[in-house]
């Protein structure tokens, strides 16, 4: 029974807030950023830890990477406590934040690297080798020698990516790393990430907030809200629990108010065309048949939310079991 | 570690090769017109408060020299608050070294040295002028003198960086919920905290780093008869300066870890 890669039980992150409550009295108050979170990654799995902003996605990386302790419940990343063990940790793992380098800005890239190597006290030999797979993987011979400072955000992050994984991690935590970046250079990156999960068979934890990132990377999902988890399981299970709505769009002769068929509203109007949400329980063909009854319709479309309207659905708090807050099992 | 770190931050500095000399430049003209401003003050005062001026000058030499290789070593330890206010650092946790060295090598010049020259100078003019009875326990005393000094400014710097993990987290609390909105303003506050913690760290063990040392080595009595032990005490207030210094930042650590920024 292997090890493991993280494991969570009961992990509570509370923060004191003091706020000015009008004079110089401050009141304090015990804010839970992460509140009772439990959940175990296995060695060579690929997960994706979503959730609006503010409900604990960074407060909870930052405890896996022992930068913050937790304040209750019990957290193993490596087999090792966080907090307690946080350099032997660094050793084992890859960090890498979107939003802020690791590489030494006006170091052009390859002394970055080679700095990495002596932080690390990774052995030359493998370093070599391991460089030229990384430079051949995510194509960095052609800025090696550009200081840091001058690199694009997207080669930066290819930059910051080699510098993660230069000492071989077992885990690779990403926050948010295909932030800002453009459409090729997201690309590379994902192209890269699936590749150093199936063939090293490094375990991956990202968070993102963007659609493209998971329905391309990862085959589990995790769901963090107002610092709870709100759903772990597999992608194609959370797009059948949500009740997905599905987005009607009529194309009337001609612009008119917002047309009400059983009861639903159009919730948009553009000229002749509206958009209507029908709830999973609607029966489509009976709302289609009843618009064409009662409105001359020209053009009529019917589709299935995506991912991303699952999501919102989601961060909105639209749907019953979330409101429950009842955590979805997979 | 620290070694590694330096260097890196030397060939960084030397991507800029203009600014590097203007400012190698612009630190040899201040510490020589610190120099010429000492020669010329004793050009005037020969003696101060019943010292000659090769006493005094031994006394400011020891001091500045032990001041300056431990801001070498450890000056940067005072911009902690800065990276804890950027998030910096949290990427320095994640790396296997100990987010002090990573801070006090930061920027690391080799225009820092710049500010030993005019301490070298006035020690090494103090050495030769000054009138005493050179026995081998004296001779001694001198190297024990900066190494204790530097040791004791080191827990300083040390000491004084990790009150910024408390001091910072004041607004650490607001910043979890402004997400550093109001930030900035409130930054005048921390830098009058630090300057008086500072003010208050530095003057207190102040004593041990060449006052009382050099009593013994100028063969002078201790104008506030102190027990002739105390000449000797240096080593051993700079051992506990600087344990104070690691327990310090081990606690602000902790606090920084347990509270977040």
């Amino acid at each position: 029974m292997p090890v493991p890669m993280i494991e969570a039980a009961d992990v509570v992150k509370s923060f004191t807030v003091r706020t000015r409550s009008g004079g110089p009295r401050r009141t304090r108050t015990s804010v839970r950023a992460v509140d009772g979170v439990s959940f175990t990654v296995e060695p060579g799995e690929f997960v994706g830890y979503l959730g609006p902003n503010g409900a604990g996605k960074s407060t909870t990386i930052k405890m896996l990477t022992g930068i913050l302790t937790a304040s209750a419940g019990t957290l193993r990343v490596c087999g090792l406590d966080p907090s307690r063990r946080r350099t032997s940790l660094a050793r084992r793992i890859g960090v890498v934040f979107g939003q802020r380098t690791t590489l030494w800005w006006d170091l052009p890239l390859r002394d970055s690297l080679a700095l990495v190597r002596r932080l690390y006290r990774v052995e030359a030999a493998a370093h070599r080798a391991r460089l030229a797979e990384l430079t051949a993987l995510l194509e960095l011979e052609p800025f090696l020698d550009t200081p840091v400072r001058q690199l694009s955000l997207g080669q930066r992050m290819r930059g910051d990516l080699a510098a993660a994984l230069l000492h071989d991690p077992e885990l690779l935590v990403l926050d948010e790393p295909t932030i800002g970046l453009d459409v090729v250079s997201k690309a590379t990156v994902r192209d890269f990430l699936a590749r150093v999960n199936a063939e090293r068979g490094t375990t991956v934890l990202l968070t993102t907030h963007d659609l493209g990132d998971i329905e391309r990377l990862c085959r589990r999902v995790m769901i963090i809200d107002r610092g709870r988890l709100a759903y772990d399981g597999g992608l194609d299970a959370l797009r059948r629990t949500v009740d997905a709505d599905r987005l009607l769009v009529v194309e009337l002769a001609r612009p008119g108010p917002p047309v009400i068929v059983d009861g639903i509203e159009a919730e948009r109007v553009e000229g002749p065309r509206q958009w209507l949400r029908l709830p999973r329980a609607v029966n489509a063909a009976a709302v289609i048949a009843a618009l064409a009854r009662d409105h001359e319709v020209r053009d009529i479309a019917l589709r299935e939310a995506g991912i991303d309207e699952v999501l919102a659905g989601l961060y909105r708090g639209d749907h019953a079991y979330w409101r429950s807050g009842r955590p979805v099992a997979p | 570690m620290y070694g590694v770190l330096a260097w890196a931050w030397i060939r960084a500095a030397a991507q800029y090769p203009v600014s590097m000399v203007l400012l190698a430049l612009a630190t040899a003209l201040v510490t020589g017109l610190d120099v010429a401003a000492i020669l010329l003050l004793f050009a005037h005062a020969p003696r101060i408060a019943g010292f000659t001026a090769p006493e005094v000058l031994f006394l400011y030499g020891t001091s500045a020299l032990a001041f300056g290789i431990s801001d070498i070593v450890l000056g940067t330890t005072e911009r902690l608050g800065y990276h804890v206010r950027q998030g910096t650092l949290d990427t320095m946790l994640v790396r296997p070294v100990s987010p002090l060295v990573q801070i006090a090598t930061e920027e690391f010049s080799p225009r820092r040295f710049g500010k030993l020259v005019p301490a070298v100078l006035v020690l090494a003019y103090a050495l030769t002028r000054v009138d005493v009875a050179w026995t081998a326990g004296r001779a001694a005393m001198v190297p024990v003198m900066v190494a204790a000094g530097t040791a004791i400014f080191g827990g300083l710097w040390v000491l004084t960086g990790a009150v910024q993990f408390v001091l910072v987290d004041s607004h650490g609390a607001s910043k979890s919920v402004t997400y550093g909105g109001g930030f900035l303003t409130q930054y005048p506050m921390t830098m009058f905290a630090r300057d008086f913690v500072r003010g208050v760290t530095f003057v207190v063990p102040l004593a041990f780093v060449n006052w009382q040392p050099a009593l013994y080595v100028l063969d002078r009595p201790d104008p506030l008869g102190l027990p002739e032990a105390a000449r000797f005490a240096s080593p051993a207030v700079a051992a506990l300066v600087c344990g104070a210094g690691a327990l310090a930042w081990r606690a602000g650590l902790r606090h920084y870890r347990s509270t977040g920024s």
